[in-house]
């Protein structure tokens, strides 16, 4: 499975969700499949992509939040996960690529690659909901089905090692976060 | 336990009225009372960390999604907190508020705390996070006034100093 055909297969979900992504190719496919105001691309910060969506989840419990995490970035923050499953927002979907590698930077192998499995991570850390999938039919079926439980989910969907050329995209760091900010507070207004 | 209480309930009744609804914090021994009010406030949200950069993210979350947080840490827990303060905090520009145990200082008796006190003002500087202290019962809900509206206004991080004057009761 392909990320970005991954991200295609969630992204009618994602439409109505608010959604935090970590850096890199996961930002950059995302854009490429269509921006939207309710998207925030952490273009920094290893491994607070989920720490964000926790912040998100607790400050606004009627809000969808998913995160899109990888493997790398995950390895950063392993302790995060514990604080995840400590407060197991109900609202929050955490959705994990793992390639097995830092693509970004040269694709070097991640300890995924040698055997460390991050949904059982999840699910030790206390997380109540985990799963790991491998085909686009299944990632979509336990996305809606995470979205649907009610109950803090981690799904490590596995995925190839291929990226976008590139990662810069024309969508400027502030521009998004302050666009962001504003679509949740618009959102809070009309709700 | 020496840790003043009043002075504890002074930084907290500051934490309410600059508006805080979540914080976030990992234990030290200068911040219980703080944690304990949190915990028991049923308008507060405390999040207990597994590492203080953590925080980071949750303030981030928060503040974009408009609420208020702060962010209770020793100074070894800024420390370790540097790289997502640098690169979400500041990169962001978001207002992060945090609350910061200055161990290490004059008086300090635990030998371990006493490198992070030396360099903690200096690390403050090299990152242009405005900054203040927090040492004495005079000042502290309007000092956590002012850092709360400078953060907003600038759309930056910035940090309180706990010092030991204040939380100290020798």
């Amino acid at each position: 499975m392909r990320r970005v055909a991954a991200i295609q297969a969630i992204y009618p979900e994602l439409e109505r969700s608010v959604v935090v992504t970590i850096m890199g190719a996961v930002a950059a496919e995302l854009q490429s499949i269509g921006h939207r105001p309710n998207f925030f691309y952490l273009q920094h910060a290893m491994g607070l992509a989920s720490s964000v969506g926790l912040g998100l989840a607790l400050a606004r419990p009627e809000l969808p939040v998913v995160v899109l995490d990888g493997d790398g970035s995950l390895l950063m923050n392993l302790g995060g996960l514990t604080t995840l499953a400590r407060y197991r927002p109900r609202n929050l979907v955490h959705v994990v690529f793992d390639n097995e590698s830092l693509l970004s930077v040269g694709g070097f192998p991640t300890a995924t690659s040698t055997g460390s499995d991050l949904a059982a991570i999840a699910k030790g850390a206390g997380v109540p909901r985990t799963a790991t999938v491998g085909t686009l039919e299944e990632l979509r079926g336990a996305f809606v089905a995470a979205q649907g439980a009610g109950e803090l989910t981690t799904l490590v969907a596995k995925v190839e090692a291929v990226g976008p050329a590139g990662y810069v995209t024309d969508l400027t760091l502030l521009e998004n976060r302050f666009q962001f900010a504003r679509h949740l507070k618009e959102r809070l207004r009309k709700e | 336990m020496p840790v003043s209480v009043s002075a504890s309930t002074q930084v907290y009744r500051g934490l309410k009225e600059a508006g805080v609804r979540i914080v976030s914090a990992l234990p030290e021994t200068w911040l219980v009372h703080l944690i304990r009010m949190a915990e028991d406030d049923p308008e507060m949200t405390l999040v207990r960390l597994a590492k203080e950069e953590e925080g980071v993210g949750i303030s981030t979350g928060a503040h974009l999604a408009g609420v208020p947080s702060v962010m209770l840490m020793q100074n070894h827990g800024f420390l370790a907190a540097i790289n997502g303060i640098v690169s979400c905090g500041q990169l962001y520009r978001i207002p992060l508020l945090m609350l910061i145990s200055q161990r290490g200082s004059f008086g300090e008796r635990d030998p371990w705390q006493t490198e992070g006190g030396g360099v903690t003002e200096h690390v403050l500087d090299a990152l242009r996070i405005p900054f203040d202290r927090l040492d004495s019962p005079a000042h502290v809900e309007k000092r956590i006034a002012k850092a709360q509206t400078l953060a907003h206004s600038a759309s930056r991080p910035v940090a309180l100093l706990l010092c030991r004057d204040l939380m100290w009761e020798d």
